[in-house]
C-alpha cells in the first residue's frame, strides 16, 4: 500500500465536474475541490467557467460531499496565457483553438501547481477521456462515450502532466453522468451542456474579436487574385467558412486562404479547399516519443472533425502531415491531434 | 479536526449559555410582548437579562437596546443617529474612519450616496489609528455622527475611544463606537469610554449567534431603522428572540468575570504568534500596532504571497485562519483597511490574520508556527509554467 493519495478536483460546477468529484469521494478518496477565477470581459459578462452561480454551485456540490472548496485568482494569468494568445492569434491570422493552452498552460499548469502546493497528490477534471497505464507510461485514449470525447483537448499533456492526472468519467456514458449527479442530489444535474468559449461570457466570438482588435479592411480576392469585394477585418473569417463572405455568385465561394501580410481573403469554389499536405508546430506526444515516420495514423484537424488516415514526414525543422484524401478545413491555429485506433498520440499546431 | 485560529470570526458557545437558553427553546416559548403569563414569563426573562448587560456595560437598563448582532447595530447608529441629528439639529455631516467593518463602512457610504449625507473619512496613521487632533480639526457643528472602531477585526488596532469620544462630547456630537471585538477584551464601561452608541455582538464572546446590542445613551437623538411594534422602545420592532437574549446576556457576564485572565492569556499567545512570525519568516510583517491591539489578534501581510492560497493550504493542513483579502468566489480584493493605512495593493493581498480564545494552546501554535513557515516559503516560488 503506498501513502494515502490526496486529490484535487477541478470544480467548474458544471455536472462532469461534480460527478468527478462524487465518484472519487464515494470511493473513499481523500477530495478536495479547487476552482480558478478567470478573467472575463467584465462583471456584466461573466466567465462561463466561474461566474458567481458557477462559484455557488460548485460550493453546493462541495457541501453536500462534505469536502472542502477553494476558489483561487488567476484572472492575470488566464488573460495573458489564454485570452492574449486568443486575441493575437487572430491578429496573425491564425484560428486558435484558446481551451487546448488553457488546459496546457492553466489547468495542468497552473491549477496543477498550486494544487500541489496545497498538499494534492492528483489533479482529477471531468473531462471525458481514458487513462491506461502500461510499462509505465501513461497513455490517453478516447472517451468510451465517443460523443462527449475530449481527447482532442487533452492532447497537449505529457507524461508529467499525466502521472498526476484521473479522468474518473473516461468510461462513462453522459446520460449515467446525468444520472449519478441526480443521484447524488446535485444542482448541476441538468445544467444544458455548455459551448461557447468560456470567456467570451455569452458574446458571438467575433463580435468579442470586435471589441479587441482595431477593425482593418481589406480586399477579396479570387484564387486567381482578381478583386471581388472588401472585408471588415481578416479575423472576422475562419478557413472552410461559406457563410459571411457577403458575396454571391454562381456557385458557393469558401474561404480558401487568408493572406495576413497583404491583409487580403482568398476565396474560391469548394473544390479550391482541400488539401493533402500540411505542417505543424508545438509538437506533443503523449508517451514523449513520436510515432514512427510512414505509421498509419489518424488525424483530427478540429475538435469535431471526422478523424482521417495519416502519415508523419520528420524534417529537420518541421513535422509534415500528409492525409490521403484532400482535408477542406485545415485552419492554421488548430491542432491537429494524432489518434492510432482509440489511443490520443499527442497532436500539434497547425502552422501552414 | 482542524486547529480553529479564526476566534475573531466567532467563537464557540460556552456550554453554560446554552443550558441558560434551553428552557426558552423549550417550555418557556412565551411572547414577551403578551398580557398572559406565558408573555410575563418572557418578559421577565428578557428585561432580567437587559439589566445584566446594563450592569457589565455601566448603564441603565433602558439604554441597552437588544438586536440581531453587530451589523444591525451598527446600522441602527449610523442610520439612527444621523437622521436622528438631522431631524433635531439639521446636522448632514458624517466624520467615519476608513478603517471601519463594512457594516458601518457601506451604511455610511449608503447614506451618502442615497440620502445626502457628506460623508468625510478621518485620517488614520499607518497603524490604523485615528488620532484625536485629526479629530478634533474634522468636526463641525453640522457634524451629525462620528464612529470610530474600537478593536480593530482585522489589523487589531485599538482606538483610543476615551479621547475622540471627548471631542465629540465637547462639540455636542453623537459619537459611536463598533465594540464587536473587543467586547470582554478591553475596558467597556460607557462612562469610562465616553460615547454615546456602541455596538456588541455575543458570538464574538461565546454567546450565541444573532443577538448583539446597541448601548444608546439616554437624550441621544436616534430614530428607529426597523418600524412596526414597539419593542425596545420602539427603536427595533420585532419579536424578542427570548433565549438567544438570554443566552447573549449570560455569555456577557461570563466573559466579563474572566476578562483579566483571559486577556492575559491571549495576550501571551498573541504575542507568541507575533514573535514567532517576525522572527521565523523573512519578508513578514505585523499589520496594526505592536502593543495597542487586541489580545486575541495577530495579523501579518507576506510578501509576494496570495492571501487567500496561504489560507487554502492552511485548512487544508488543518489550520482555520482568515485574511482581510479572503474572498470566498476567488476575485480577491486588497483590503480597505490595509489600504486605508498606505499599504500598497500587491503587499495587501499577502494579509493573514490569526486569532486566539479560549481554546487555543501554546503546543499548537508551535505546530502552527512550523507549518506556516514551510507554507509561506513554498508558496512565495513562482509557479512555473512551460510557455
Amino acid at each position: 500500500m503506498t501513502t494515502k493519495r490526496t486529490i484535487a478536483v477541478a470544480m467548474s460546477g458544471g455536472v462532469d465536474s461534480s460527478v468527478a468529484a462524487g465518484l472519487l469521494v464515494e470511493s473513499g478518496e481523500s477530495v478536495f475541490g479547487l476552482m480558478l477565477r478567470l478573467w472575463s470581459a467584465g462583471p456584466e459578462r461573466p466567465n462561463r467557467c466561474c461566474s458567481p452561480k458557477d462559484v455557488a454551485n460548485a460550493r453546493k456540490v462541495a457541501g453536500r460531499l462534505g469536502i472542502p472548496f477553494y476558489v483561487l485568482d488567476a484572472k492575470d494569468e488566464f488573460k495573458s496565457r489564454v485570452v492574449d494568445g486568443f486575441i493575437r492569434g487572430y491578429t496573425a491570422g491564425l484560428t486558435p483553438n484558446p481551451c487546448l493552452r488553457c488546459n496546457r498552460d492553466v489547468r495542468w499548469g497552473l491549477l496543477l501547481e498550486r494544487a500541489t502546493k496545497l498538499g494534492a497528490t492528483h489533479l482529477a477534471t471531468g473531462h471525458y477521456a481514458r487513462l491506461r497505464r502500461t510499462n509505465g507510461y501513461y497513455r490517453l485514449f478516447r472517451a468510451r462515450d465517443r460523443r462527449k470525447d475530449q481527447s482532442y483537448v487533452l492532447s497537449v499533456l505529457g507524461q508529467k502532466q499525466l502521472t498526476q492526472t484521473l479522468l474518473p468519467l473516461g468510461q462513462l456514458e453522459k446520460e449515467r453522468v446525468r444520472e449519478i449527479a441526480r443521484d447524488l442530489g446535485f444542482v448541476t444535474a441538468d445544467r444544458p451542456e455548455s459551448q461557447d468559449l468560456c470567456f467570451l461570457g455569452g458574446d458571438d466570438y467575433r463580435s468579442f474579436l470586435a471589441e479587441h482588435l482595431e477593425p482593418s479592411p481589406g480586399a477579396i480576392v479570387d484564387n486567381q487574385g482578381n478583386p471581388l469585394a472588401t472585408h471588415a477585418g481578416l479575423a472576422n473569417f475562419t478557413i472552410g467558412q461559406r457563410k459571411g463572405i457577403g458575396i454571391s455568385g454562381p456557385e458557393p465561394l469558401y474561404v480558401i486562404d487568408k493572406d495576413v501580410e497583404n491583409n487580403t481573403l482568398i476565396v474560391g469554389p469548394k473544390a479550391a479547399l482541400g488539401r493533402t499536405h500540411f505542417a505543424i508546430r508545438e509538437v506533443n506526444w503523449v508517451q514523449g516519443t513520436p510515432p514512427e515516420a510512414d505509421a498509419p495514423l489518424m488525424v483530427q484537424v478540429r475538435y469535431r472533425a471526422p478523424a482521417v488516415p495519416a502519415r508523419l514526414e520528420y524534417f529537420q525543422d518541421r513535422v509534415e502531415v500528409v492525409v490521403d484524401e484532400p482535408v477542406i478545413n485545415i485552419a492554421p491555429g488548430q491542432a491537429a491531434v494524432f489518434y492510432h485506433g482509440d489511443e490520443c498520440l499527442g497532436g500539434g499546431i497547425i502552422s501552414r | 479536526m482542524s486547529t480553529y485560529l479564526d476566534y475573531a470570526a466567532t467563537t464557540p458557545m460556552d456550554d453554560r449559555v446554552l443550558d441558560r437558553m434551553l428552557p426558552y427553546l423549550k417550555e418557556d416559548f412565551g411572547n414577551p410582548s403578551s398580557v398572559h403569563i406565558w408573555g410575563q414569563r418572557a418578559e421577565w426573562a428578557i428585561e432580567e437579562a437587559r439589566e445584566r448587560v446594563a450592569k457589565g456595560l455601566g448603564c441603565r437598563p433602558e439604554e441597552v437596546i437588544f438586536t440581531s448582532g453587530g451589523s444591525e447595530s451598527d446600522n441602527l447608529a449610523l442610520r439612527g443617529a444621523a437622521f436622528g441629528a438631522r431631524d433635531t439639529r439639521a446636522a448632514n455631516h458624517l466624520l467615519i474612519s476608513p478603517v471601519e467593518h463594512d457594516a458601518v463602512r457601506k451604511t455610511a457610504l449608503e447614506l451618502a450616496e442615497r440620502h445626502g449625507f457628506e460623508l468625510e473619512w478621518l485620517p488614520v496613521d499607518n497603524l490604523g489609528r485615528v488620532s484625536p487632533n485629526d479629530l478634533r480639526k474634522s468636526v463641525r457643528s453640522d457634524s451629525a455622527v462620528i464612529s470610530v472602531i474600537y478593536g480593530n477585526n482585522e489589523i487589531g488596532t485599538v482606538n483610543s475611544i476615551p479621547d475622540l469620544a471627548a471631542i465629540a462630547r465637547e462639540r455636542n456630537v453623537t459619537f459611536h463606537s463598533d465594540a464587536l471585538q473587543a467586547t470582554c477584551q478591553l475596558p467597556t464601561r460607557v462612562d469610562d469610554l465616553g460615547i454615546d452608541l456602541l455596538s456588541i455582538g455575543a458570538h464574538k464572546f461565546y454567546g450565541p449567534k444573532g443577538v448583539g446590542a446597541l448601548y444608546v445613551r439616554s437624550g441621544t437623538p436616534l430614530l428607529a431603522v426597523q418600524t412596526g411594534g414597539s419593542q425596545e422602545q420602539g427603536l427595533r420592532a420585532g419579536t424578542h428572540n427570548v433565549p438567544l437574549i438570554v443566552g447573549f446576556a449570560h455569555a456577557h457576564e461570563i466573559a466579563l468575570a474572566r476578562q483579566e485572565r483571559d486577556a492575559d492569556r491571549f495576550q501571551m499567545l498573541r504575542d507568541h504568534i507575533i514573535d514567532g512570525v517576525l522572527d521565523r519568516i523573512p519578508g513578514a510583517r505585523l499589520t496594526g500596532h505592536r502593543t495597542e491591539r487586541l489580545p486575541n489578534n495577530a495579523s501579518f501581510v507576506f510578501q509576494g504571497v496570495d492571501g487567500n492560497s496561504l489560507l487554502a493550504a492552511l485548512d487544508l493542513a488543518g489550520f482555520a485562519c482568515s485574511s482581510g483579502s479572503a474572498c470566498k468566489t476567488g476575485d480577491p480584493e486588497p483590503s480597505e483597511v490595509l489600504l486605508a493605512m498606505g499599504m500598497e495593493r500587491e503587499l495587501a493581498l499577502g494579509s493573514l490574520r490569526v486569532t486566539v480564545g479560549r481554546q487555543t494552546t501554546e503546543a499548537e501554535l508551535d505546530e502552527f508556527l512550523g507549518v506556516l513557515h514551510d507554507m509561506v516559503i513554498d508558496l512565495r516560488t513562482p509557479v512555473a509554467i512551460t510557455a
